[in-house]
């Protein structure tokens, strides 16, 4: 099948960008959709020209690195699926395809497809985390974690942190992915002590980063890869009440 | 090259006791003067960095992603072997050292080994401690699931993605420690050279993936933890990223690399569907528990698998290996795969595919059952490949998986340059010829939680370091040795991409050195390789500069080492006169195709000295002496 891409370029953070238009003549229905790209990219190359960056990795869908926003959609139109994982039979004869970054404040784009997603690290480093010194842990069969509690938790611990959820949100909220975390740590018994304070110091980082609030559009849910519910965002939304309650007495 | 294993006396039990009580300390308050460089962000270099700076040193840890996050073990799949007798199945830290130095077919180092099989408890400990959502049984506590090559139950796993969710424990220990201050991360960050000073090393030199800006970096040791060289075969299970730079600079640096010829070649994952082709996806070998291998009997049946009936069906893993059938080993069946559709039998697209049939599986158990064990792998299959397993047999076949060969390492998992230490599947590692599934995390965080973190303190605190600056002379010439190169690459003025170099590069390795080698075919790949190689310096093109984030530019540099490394692979299989493991050499079989060890010339460690460009390197030796673990031939039959 022959298509034709739009793709966005952009030099760097600050500089204008645009769209190229690209033809892809000869696509075959069992690429996978960065191959496709990958074949476009080849051809420039042997033109002498520039290939547009986009950020890959592990092309099976784990890695999180891959995503883009294909025709107005993060990782396309598939769902449940990262933009790796997309394969050209979803596509047919003709199509015209729209191809650009995720669009976010706390999102800048670095060059063409990629944007810094720096800002997931940092949510992580202000407390997505059970502390645990190497070496002081105690035997694991000490600590009994009801199998649906491990079951939930790994529902939530299956984010790829691929900011898709972001890229949907009007608000470019940020708060998917956050409640995955929280909610994953939060679900078992070794994520209890620090329980509260995780709370409060992840949302203080995600308002900081210049993410938006959540108005329950569920647009997140509808495109995340890995299916993370918004139920997490409402356990989250308990949890921050809570620990809003709690502040005083964690401060006497 | 002086290749001294340092292992430590006594008996193998008590070892890594004694040793941790024989070596030096660094006292608390001295970590803090102390910096490290960790170069990778896996499961080794993550958990090495998080635990060094948790215990006080200064690191500086690289990673080529945007984020540390995501290193290439997130993708592993299966689980993490650990020896702690939950199914009281009989399982200890002795049957996992000797299950590993059987399956490694007599080609590890015995202390290593069993120091893995002692920390694998520990390990299991310190993920559940930092909230890893390993499976669990409805009582509570932990479940296991068996794997290829043991007769214990004792992988343990957190659904598909056990891979995902260690690498996200140590990711998060890290995190913690970035935001402590103990380490300063650099993201997009790529280590193109190491700087070795008075012979040890000293430092790194790398590339700011953003801004293309060369920089260097000083500390008393540095960790390399930057994964497996599977991508020098172009296809493989590996991501696109994966590469050997950073362990192949550092063995022009003086680092002895062991064994490259051993690769593992894994027999589960999905056919190439054409030339296009990026990587190669696996699917959990878990398949071989149910499914069914075959191929048609007839060599260039046209006929679509339905139409073959059961009796012009060769179900040839059954029929060779009635004992262990479809479950014998990784490298067995993968060459036999190979075998059947060398001869014409292969299905699918261009005949480069055997059948795994659950037709019977569901027939037995119940579509419901086989839905609940291997749904989730059904549903990866049919995206990628459209087709329904449920209703077709699925098509598979072997793809280049994991590298046993890395950097040569001693007890300490210091290489043969003082101060460049090598963790995870970088070094030559703990697995001989061959690894058994769900051992490389196991290895991985071993070394990186609790080897590196007690071993470095031992050189820090028993070695006197010159204090040494960005102008020394040395530094300058490293820096700019990597500034040339990168000119090199950019002003080059060819045709060709660094792709394309690599995709035939891979197509000629897989060819004369994948899973079964000869002596012809490893001298002509010797020929032929150095031949590509110099076409690619005089015909590659690299657009784009050097002063912006450039993919062009860090696949071209990946990709000439690549060919470098190639070559080194082919010379140590044509050396390696003899079958083990992973290396099949079609000259040292059994009458009835199996591997063929020699134990009196090839119970040793290959470890490749480099002796300067344009001359041969120099092949050394490490003895290996099989004190508790008895040397035999491997059976399956
Ligand atoms: C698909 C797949 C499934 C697997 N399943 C299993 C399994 O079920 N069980 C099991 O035990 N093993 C499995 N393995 C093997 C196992 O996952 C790996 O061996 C292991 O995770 C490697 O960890 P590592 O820390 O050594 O390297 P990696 O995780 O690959 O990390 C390498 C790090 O080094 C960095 N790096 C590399 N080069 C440079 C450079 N030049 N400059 C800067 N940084 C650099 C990278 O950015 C990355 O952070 C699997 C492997 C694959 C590919
Ligand atoms: S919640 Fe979903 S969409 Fe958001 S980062 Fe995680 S995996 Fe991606
Ligand atoms: S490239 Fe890793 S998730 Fe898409």
């Amino acid at each position: 099948m022959k298509l034709t891409l739009h793709v966005w370029r952009q030099s760097g953070p600050t500089a204008p960008g645009r769209f190229e238009t690209y033809v892809a003549p000869d696509v075959n229905e069992h690429m996978s959709f960065l191959e496709m790209l990958d074949v476009v990219n080849e051809r420039l190359t042997a033109e002498g020209k520039e290939p547009f960056a986009f950020e890959h990795d592990c092309r099976e869908g784990i890695c999180g690195s891959c995503g883009m926003v294909i025709n107005g959609r993060p990782h396309g139109k598939t769902g449940l699926t990262a933009t790796c994982q997309l394969h050209m039979r979803h596509f047919s004869d003709g199509e015209e395809l729209w191809i650009e970054p995720y669009r976010a404040k706390a999102f800048p784009v670095i060059r063409d497809l990629i944007v810094d997603r720096s800002a997931f690290d940092r949510i992580i480093q202000a407390g997505g985390y059970i502390s645990a010194r190497t070496g002081s842990a105690p035997e694991a069969n000490a600590i009994l974690v009801p199998k649906p509690a491990a079951d939930w938790a790994m529902d939530a611990a299956q984010c790829i942190g691929c900011g898709a959820c972001v890229a949907a949100c009007p608000n470019a909220s940020a708060m998917l992915f956050l409640s995955a975390k929280v909610s994953h740590l939060g679900l078992l018994p070794q994520g209890q002590p620090e329980r509260y304070e995780r709370v409060q110091r992840m949302l203080e980082q995600h308002d900081a980063e210049g993410f938006g609030n959540c108005t329950n559009h569920g647009a997140c849910e509808a495109v995340c890869p890995k299916g993370i519910s918004l139920d997490f965002i409402a356990k989250l939304n308990r949890d921050m009440l809570a620990s809003a309650l709690r502040a005083p007495v964690a401060q006497e | 090259m002086e290749l001294n294993a340092h292992v430590p006396s006594g008996p193998i039990e008590s070892k890594w006791q004694r040793h941790q009580f024989d070596m030096k300390l660094v006292n608390p308050a001295n970590k803090r003067k102390y910096n490290v460089i960790v170069v990778g962000s896996g499961l080794a270099g993550g958990a090495a960095a998080a635990s060094l700076g948790e215990m006080g040193y200064r690191v500086d840890c690289f990673c080529f992603q945007d984020s540390p996050r995501r290193a290439h073990s997130i993708a592993a799949q299966g689980g993490i072997n650990a020896a702690k007798n939950y199914q009281n199945d009989g399982d200890s830290v002795h049957r996992l050292f000797y299950d590993t130095v059987k399956g490694g077919d007599f080609r590890a180092r015995e202390a290593n080994v069993y120091r893995l099989a002692e920390l694998s408890a520990n390990i299991i400990d310190q993920c559940v401690a930092q909230g890893v959502p390993f499976a669990r049984e409805y009582g509570g506590t932990l479940d296991n699931r068996s794997f290829g090559g043991a007769q214990v139950s004792r992988t343990f796993y957190a659904r598909g993605q056990t891979g995902q969710q260690l690498l996200l424990g140590a990711y998060q220990a890290l995190s913690k420690q970035i935001a402590a201050g103990t380490v300063q991360m650099h993201a997009r960050t790529e280590m193109l050279d190491l700087i070795v000073i008075d012979g040890a090393a000293r430092g790194i030199v790398t590339r700011d993936l953003v801004t293309g800006e060369t920089k260097s970096w000083l500390a008393d040791a540095v960790l390399l933890c930057t994964g497996g060289y599977s991508n020098v075969f172009y296809l493989s299970t590996n991501a696109i990223g994966c590469n050997a730079t950073a362990i192949w600079r550092a063995y022009r640096r003086g680092a002895g690399f062991a064994n490259p010829c051993y690769t593992q070649i894994h027999p589960t994952c999905i056919p190439q569907s054409g030339d296009y082709q990026s990587k190669l996806t696996l699917m959990s070998e878990s398949l071989r528990n149910d499914g069914r291998i075959w191929v048609p009997k007839q060599a260039g049946e046209t006929r679509t698998a339905d139409k073959v009936p059961e009796g012009e069906r060769d179900y040839y893993l059954e029929r060779l290996y009635p004992s262990f059938g479809n479950l014998c080993p990784r490298d067995i069946a993968s060459r036999r795969a190979k075998e059947q559709c060398d001869a014409g039998r292969g299905v699918g697209p261009g005949g480069g595919g055997v059948y795994l049939d659950f037709a019977e599986a569901i027939g037995r158990l119940g579509r419901r059952t086989v839905e609940q064990r291997y749904g989730n792998l059904f549903e990866m299959y049919e995206r990628i490949t459209g087709e329904d397993p449920y209703t077709v047999p699925m098509r598979i076949y072997p793809a280049p998986h994991y590298t046993m060969g890395g950097l040569w390492v001693d007890y300490n998992l210091m290489s043969t340059i003082p101060g460049l230490h090598v963790l995870g599947e970088a070094n030559f590692s703990d697995h001989g010829a061959n690894r058994l599934g769900a051992s490389a995390l196991m290895q991985g965080l071993a070394d990186g939680y609790f080897v590196a973190p007690a071993t470095l303190g031992h050189y820090l605190a028993s070695t006197k370091l010159a204090k040494v600056d960005l102008d020394h002379p040395e530094v300058k010439r490293t820096e700019e040795e990597v500034a040339n190169r990168t000119r090199r690459l950019l002003d080059n003025p060819g045709k060709r991409s660094a792709m394309s170099f690599h995709r035939e590069l891979g197509a000629l390795l897989w060819e004369k050195c994948g899973m079964a080698r000869n002596r012809e075919g490893l001298t002509e790949a010797l020929r032929l390789i150095p031949q590509l190689r110099e076409e690619f310096w005089n015909d590659v093109t690299v657009p784009g500069t050097g002063e912006s984030l450039n993919q062009s530019l860090e696949r071209a540099g990946r990709v000439g080492d690549f060919f470098e490394l190639a070559e080194l692979l082919c010379r140590d299989a044509l050396e390696r006169e003899e079958s083990c493991g992973g290396h099949f050499r079609e000259e040292y079989q059994t009458e009835d195709g199996e591997a063929q060890r020699r134990d009196d010339l090839f119970a040793h460690a290959a470890v490749w000295e480099y002796a300067g460009e344009d001359k041969a390197p120099i092949r050394n030796t490490e003895q290996l002496d099989f004190e508790y673990v008895k040397p035999a031939q491997r059976s399956y039959k």
